[in-house]
């Protein structure tokens, strides 16, 4: 993996600026009902022989890519009225206006050995014009999933205006067995649910794993040692590291700082849980809270100035906001039911929680002065949102009811649209969305 | 791509040996999931059987091994406090026995508050025994949240019995 990080350079390609237009092709994501707007992606040109193959399946990607937000819709090739000549040839606009297609996707795919070359322009048909540079891409063979990623996080990014999500990873609890016997391993994949691999076995319990800013790390509570202890993992070499805890205390509930360096977790001592933060580099911990009640599931704000956390001490689980230091938590959450695992989101505007009442459980998400709640997901489990690195989905855990229950990983836009269950093979709970991967 | 293959062998080769364990619950204290499926089989393996007073068998069939709380509570009924009593009394009886407490809860709530309740739960008990002459020494706790049920349906018949804290007596030095 790292070879290919190495080799994935992105160059601009062919720097023709764009011009001026009437209304550039751009789609404002709002709350409102949103019609998706129609693209065509007419297969990715082969400049190499023995290309076809992967040029039909990274085009494949990037239409699913982009058709999967729920904001796109795919014109079929079967509609088209005509084929681009060749990569970069002039834009024949009109067949394309006439299917109504308004973002057009050409692409072109070399292949040289082990190496590969993905070109990419977007044309905004109505307009007439092409938008924003050609990309070209280079990489390994083996890594061509994250190329179409690349291209199709290039053109989401330039019709939205916001970042993509395509090219990252979750990090989740991988799944076997019935309930009462049930086993659970670390496990990673692409955010699509390719790629998987796991990363420990299923010997001890394991629960909640938490990616760090970069995604070069990922912190998750672990019995191995007889006991909840949380655990730094290194995802390259996945080589995991203890945090040091006292004899008859228990570590859980874990999250990284966005500088990556502190971390805040819960711990539980003579039947009180409350919060701490540690410094990685130096060991040295802080008391956050001192209270008889539950303190748990911190997460931080964007600038690390502010935690958002659950506790019980109102008489049930609630959600508050307090300094990064610890002090005064302010309390945000005042509906009916309970609020817990809190999570801010990337862009700072929102929190994602889960809330139960009434016997169901929600995903949903409120502004950080609790203002503006809105449930965006129902069901008999829902539990653990994890933002995407836009802060435009929520991945979450579905856990079915009875004897037979198994959890599945679903995601949801949080206009609570879209919602859809993530293709991961076997049963999984407890997803943590890293970032968008360089 | 290199590092991959090789971490993917590593993991399958422990996969492995954990498949072949004999029984997943079987193992000491220091077994990330030891006792955590049913106390009554759980801790050691005694010379004796269920008809010795001083065998943890007998500690778990008729004095009662575990207590049970109400929804998202962990305040003893009065049921639980008459179990914790025999408890007591057979832990000061049989003094080179140690325990360690598990709490659980039921599988309505959600993960992290769950542990941080099962640990209220297992530290409840704990206090209970110490009070009642029970050394600290010889207690320790651990919560599993709702990682661990021993009834698997979505009612309230099971999450009762799974709303437990469970006390498993084991020889040896707590570690």
């Amino acid at each position: 993996m790292l070879k290919l990080m190495k080799a994935l350079g992105l160059a601009l390609f062919l720097a023709a600026p764009v011009a001026a237009q009437d209304g550039p092709l751009r789609l404002t994501i709002t709350d409102g009902v949103i019609e998706p707007l129609p693209f065509a992606v007419p297969g990715f040109q082969a400049e190499t022989a023995g290309a076809e193959q992967l040029a039909a399946d990274i085009t494949r990607l990037v239409a699913q890519d982009l058709a999967n937000t729920g904001l796109f819709r795919e014109i079929p090739a079967s509609a088209f009225i005509s084929q681009p000549a060749s990569f970069g040839a002039p834009v024949a606009y009109p067949d394309w206006r006439a299917i109504n297609a308004q973002a057009l996707i050409g692409g072109a795919v070399a292949v040289s050995g082990d190496q590969l070359v993905v070109k990419f322009r977007l044309y905004d048909v109505f307009a007439g014009t092409e938008l924003g540079e050609g990309l070209q891409f280079a990489g390994t063979v083996q890594g061509w999933r994250r190329m179409a990623h690349k291209v199709a996080d290039a053109a989401y990014s330039r019709i939205t205006g916001e970042g993509g999500y395509f090219d990252s990873r979750v990090v989740f609890v991988s799944e076997a067995g019935p309930k009462d016997a049930r086993q659970k391993r670390l496990a990673i994949m692409d955010y699509d649910g390719a790629n998987l691999q796991f990363l420990t076995d299923s010997s001890a319990i394991v629960l909640a794993p938490r990616f760090s800013p970069r995604g070069d790390r990922v912190l998750y509570t672990s019995y191995e040692s007889g006991f909840p202890r949380i655990n730094v993992l290194d995802v390259a070499n996945v080589g995991r590291q203890q945090l040091p805890t006292a004899e008859g205390e228990m570590a859980f509930s874990p999250r990284f700082s966005r500088d990556g360096n502190q971390v805040i977790y819960s711990l539980a001592n003579g039947g009180n849980t409350d919060l701490y933060r540690t410094d990685l580099a130096s060991g040295a911990h802080t008391r956050l809270t001192s209270a008889p009640s539950i303190e748990t599931a911190p997460s931080f704000s964007p600038d690390g100035s502010r935690i958002v956390f659950e506790s019980d001490r109102s008489g049930t689980q609630q959600l508050y906001i307090m300094s990064a230091n610890g002090g005064d938590a302010q309390r945000i959450s005042f509906g009916e039911g309970r609020y817990g695992t809190p999570v801010w989101s990337p862009r700072g505007d929102l929190i994602a929680f889960t809330k139960q009442n009434a016997g169901r459980f929600h995903i949903g998400v409120m502004r950080t002065d609790g203002s503006e709640e809105r449930l965006l997901t129902a069901s008999f489990l829902d539990e653990g949102p994890t933002w995407s690195p836009n802060g435009r989905v929520l991945m979450f855990m579905r856990e079915t009811q009875g004897a037979g229950g198994t959890s599945t990983l679903y995601s949801v836009d949080i206009s609570g649209r879209n919602l859809k269950a993530v293709p991961v093979q076997g049963a999984g709970s407890d997803p943590s969305w890293g970032p968008l991967q360089p | 791509m290199t590092f991959t293959t090789k971490a993917l062998l590593v993991l399958l080769t422990l996969s492995t040996a954990a498949c072949t364990r004999p029984d997943r619950f079987g193992g000491g204290i220091n077994d990330g999931t030891a006792g955590a499926n049913n106390g009554a089989n759980a801790g050691v393996n005694a010379p004796t059987g269920a008809s010795d007073p001083s065998s943890p068998q007998f500690f778990a069939q008729t004095i009662g091994d575990r207590v049970l709380f109400e929804v998202d509570s962990a305040t003893l009924t009065a049921a639980g406090q008459a179990t914790l009593d025999g408890q007591a009394g057979w832990l000061q009886t049989n003094a080179d026995y140690l325990a360690i407490v598990e709490g659980h809860a039921d599988e309505q709530g959600t993960r992290e508050y769950n542990l941080a309740l099962g640990a209220r739960r297992a530290n409840t008990v704990r206090e209970y025994l110490i009070s009642k002459g029970v050394p600290s020494t010889r207690l320790r706790t651990i919560s599993y949240g709702k990682e661990r049920p021993i009834e698997v349906c979505s009612e309230e018949a099971c999450y009762a019995k799974n709303r437990r804290a469970v006390t498993i007596i084991s020889v040896g030095a707590l570690s």
